[in-house]
């Protein structure tokens, strides 16, 4: 380490006695001949930049009293500046700006995600105690005599059939119109609603107002909300009326339990599985977040109506990455070593025109492809005459999905196949030629492992990638067709769209059980990488 | 460098000399040699386009119903589709913010993920095989399950410095750049791979530092595979949708993903399909100009001649 332009890993390599020799030649003109002008012109304002990032960050936090975080932004700070001021630690100056956004924006959620495995946060089970208990307060309201009923309109800020729903009401004694959800009740100006005669608020401005069906079809969801007020809560009764209510139930933190002041019914905190249990094990639907320890992971191998499905559903995943990465290589390497040769004229059009589908937005195209299969109206089925029910039928439907994917997928592979193809030194392909190769030899034994060096960790990526493909199959099949026997896992579902459906469809959002079965499709697939990666060690210089 | 170009523009203009005595023989060696080749670019461009064209076919359809659309448009074209595009929604603002949230998270990620890669090539270290492995599995973890923790993470971030929280494009472009290190490191260090060593090792020999290599040797070499990495980087941004609809809830600040998923929600589907469609067109637009603009780049092969060099 004499020579301050040596890297640490440079010292070892033979034939590098130059490199001492030259330094010690210009160290007479100089004691810092390699920092240029230019290099130390960028690290100034480099460097400038991050100290005017760090004090315009602290001040937000030093308002809020965030000392934690003020610490980790000083010491991050200070970090940056040691690293590239000093001329130790040189393969860190090129890593560190990566990894800073790696740690902050995706190891830290990962992490926070994985940890939720262990409790079961969910619908449910989402806040502390004191929340929960607020929760059944509210939620026992009922009407008693005399208690006031209003007009009730149902309406939502986003779309009509999922977004969040709010209570338009209307005062029956001064028609003043309010508007509530689960965190209270607020009163809107006039001028922003349109009120129809006996009181319903038919607009109002940045809701949209359910018409009957829609709020139907939500009726379960319009019953369970509860909106807190002064007195109590607000419930609808049916579709078009509310009432305001007395809580029945209250908290009494003598026996740490709930008491039901009509049956006189008590449910005790249970601490280990968060929530309020009655003697006879009766549950109230209102919990609070503990740690569950491995419960998450043994409900998958021992739930008969997780662990049934979970099989099947595996074998076709790994069919759908391996046939996803490994048709979209095949395709695009072969039109790939089709385009690249010298002779090749109008290379240039046939690539733009190739690329096409990868400029095209995939999500959109998704959707496009799925009204293609469509089979009353669909593309397909009307060029060939067919009448192809695609997504009905288990095989018709994987046929369709991974040659979605392969339309989607294969100008990608034709990209970087053919950027390999240009790096590979042409001189290799010309050396076997003039030695009498036949195209095909000189492919086999020079370009495709040469190719293959480069583009295997992008295959493992993309089979990683695959495996986990939610869009491909949310956006076009939605996992079925579905045996009539068991709705929750259909034909074309992978792990990750089924999980989904089991964690946040359906019965409501189980965020700690997801978290678990995510953790064990990482560990598929980061076993199944490690082995590829294991495989292709071989080829490449990667440890050397 | 003469001699590589060179030989197979002779090779050809000195073929096309016997073809005139021997057609027959001639045209079977080009169908052998170049033929195929053509006959495999054409099918492959067919099966390209004809989604694209139904598109196309659906963006001009004056009736701008999925029920009504053809390959072919049958029932007349129309413009009638973009018109309502641009007066129903605000569609211009989602394309601006694309733009701007896809090139940045393009330029920033290909030069994260290059100095990483240049690192991981020709650095040895400690930690350098825990890092590689690293990386490939934060990678293979299901994100978007994560969303609930980026939520929870970004709703601080909301309060504390409101300028980087939701609905703004900061906030989105930090959170992208967080995945910046993955495939592209991976794909970058198997191009840096392939360059011959000697090239910075001559280099340091002649007193260069390792910034002026990367700068002034590495990155002019490797300029093709910054371009493709860019490109994929810009067309995977743009695609996004699944963090962007976390992200921004307000109309003008959404993403065209976002944006767009919205026209084709609940019972507008089957009217608002060639609205759908004629923003989808719209939204191509920037990625195949990107691509020609990068063309240059791509096609060239810089490599064989610095080898050579």
């Amino acid at each position: 380490m004499s020579t301050p332009s040596s890297g640490p890993g440079s010292t070892r390599a033979p034939g590098r006695e130059p490199v001492g020799s030259r330094p010690a030649k210009s160290r007479t003109a100089g004691e810092h001949t390699p920092i240029t002008l230019t290099g130390l012109g960028a690290k100034v304002i480099l460097l400038g930049l991050v100290a005017g990032i760090a004090i315009w960050a602290a001040f937000p936090l030093v308002e809020a009293e965030q000392w934690v975080g003020l610490a980790l932004l000083v010491a991050t700070t200070a970090g940056l500046f040691y690293l590239y001021l000093t001329r130790r630690h040189v393969p860190a100056k090129y890593l560190v700006p990566g990894t800073l956004f790696l740690i902050a924006f995706q190891i830290v959620p990962v992490l926070y995600t994985a940890s939720t495995a262990f409790t079961n946060f969910g619908d449910g089970h989402r806040g502390d105690k004191q929340g929960t208990i607020v929760a059944i307060q509210t939620a026992s309201v009922e009407q008693v005599p005399g208690s006031t009923e209003y007009a009730l309109s149902v309406a939502t800020e986003g779309d009509p059939a999922t977004g969040p729903l709010v209570f338009l009401v209307t005062d029956p004694a001064d028609g003043a119109v309010s508007i509530g959800d689960a965190t209270g009740l607020r009163r809107l100006d006039a001028d922003e609603v349109t009120v129809a005669p006996g009181g319903k608020v038919t607009a109002a401005d940045g809701y949209t107002v359910l018409n009957f069906g829609q709020a139907s079809a939500r009726s379960q969801e319009i019953t369970d909300l509860v909106v807190p007020t002064a007195g109590g809560a607000l419930r609808s009764s049916g579709l078009s009326r509310a009432y305001e209510g007395k809580a029945v139930r209250a908290y009494d933190a003598a026996c740490d339990c709930v008491r039901d002041s009509e049956t006189g019914r008590t449910w005790t905190a249970d601490e280990s599985t968060g929530s309020f249990v009655a003697d006879d094990g009766e549950r109230l639907a209102q919990g609070w977040k503990v740690g569950v320890g491995l419960r998450n992971f043994t409900r998958v191998l021992t739930d008969p109506n997780i662990s049934g499905p979970f099989l099947g559903t595996l074998v076709w995943n790994f069919a759908f990455a391996v046939g996803s990465t490994g048709g979209t290589f095949m395709l695009g390497t072969f039109v790939a070593l089709a385009l690249h040769s010298p002779r090749m004229r109008g290379t240039n059009l046939y690539r733009v025109l190739l690329i096409l589908p990868y400029a095209m937005p995939s999500f959109a195209m998704l959707l496009v492809w799925r009204d293609m299969f469509n089979t009353d109206f669909g593309l397909i089925n009307n060029l060939f005459g067919l009448g192809v029910n695609w997504f009905g039928e288990q095989w018709s439907a994987r046929a369709a999905v991974l040659l979605v994917q392969l339309w989607l997928g294969y100008p990608y592979m034709f990209l970087v196949a053919t950027g390999a193809l240009q790096a590979i030194p042409r001189e290799l392909t010309e050396a076997t030629s003039v030695d009498g190769a036949s195209p095909w030899q000189s492919f086999r034994a020079v370009t495709l492992p040469l190719l293959l060096v480069a583009l295997s960790p992008l295959l493992i990526s993309s089979f990683a990638y695959n495996f986990n493909n939610f869009n491909a199959i949310y956006l076009t099949t939605e996992g079925g067709p579905f045996p009539a026997d068991n709705p929750s896992n259909g034909a074309t579902d992978l792990l990750i769209t089924y999980t989904y459906r089991l964690a946040f469809g359906g019965q409501g959002a189980e965020f700690g059980f997801a978290a678990a079965i995510s953790l064990f499709i990482f560990a598929i697939v980061a076993v199944v990488s490690a082995v590829s990666f294991r495989r292709t060690r071989k080829q490449e210089e990667v440890y050397a | 460098m003469t001699a590589l170009t060179g030989t197979p523009v002779t090779g050809g203009t000195a073929g096309a000399l016997p073809a005139d005595r021997n057609g027959n023989g001639r045209s079977r060696r080009w169908l052998v040699r170049v033929g195929w080749r053509h006959g495999v670019a054409v099918l492959a461009v067919l099966f390209s386009l004809f989604p694209i064209v139904f598109v196309l076919s659906a963006a001009l359809n004056p009736l701008g119903t999925l029920s009504s659309t053809a390959l072919v448009p049958s029932s007349g074209v129309s413009f009638g589709n973009f018109t309502e595009l641009f007066g129903r929604t605000a569609f211009e603002r989602w394309f601006v913010n694309s733009l701007l949230i896809a090139g940045l998270a393009a330029l920033a990620s290909i030069t994260l993920s290059a100095l990483a890669a240049y690192a991981f090539s020709r650095m040895r270290f400690r930690g350098r095989r825990v890092g590689l492995l690293s990386l490939l599995l934060i990678q293979m973890f299901p994100q978007f399950l994560a969303i609930v923790a980026i939520f929870l993470i970004f709703a601080t971030i909301t309060d504390l410095w409101p300028a980087i929280g939701f609905n703004t494009p900061w906030g989105l472009l930090l959170l992208y750049l967080g995945g910046a290190l993955g495939v592209n490191t991976w794909l970058m260090k198997g191009f840096f791979d392939t360059l011959p060593r000697e090239l910075d090792e001559s280099a340091t020999m002649d007193g260069a530092t390792h910034t002026q290599i990367f700068f002034r040797i590495m990155l002019p070499l490797v300029a093709p595979i910054l371009a493709v990495t860019g490109l994929l980087a810009f067309i995977g941004t743009v695609n996004e949708f699944l963090m962007a609809n976390v992200f921004l809830t307000d109309t003008e600040s959404k993403t065209l993903a976002v944006g767009m998923y919205g026209l084709l929600q609940g019972d507008e589907r089957n009217n608002n399909f060639g609205i759908f469609a004629a923003a989808t067109l719209l939204t191509a637009i920037p990625t195949v100009v990107v691509f020609q603009f990068l063309q240059r780049y791509i096609v060239s092969g810089l490599t064989a001649g610095a080898v050579k060099g």
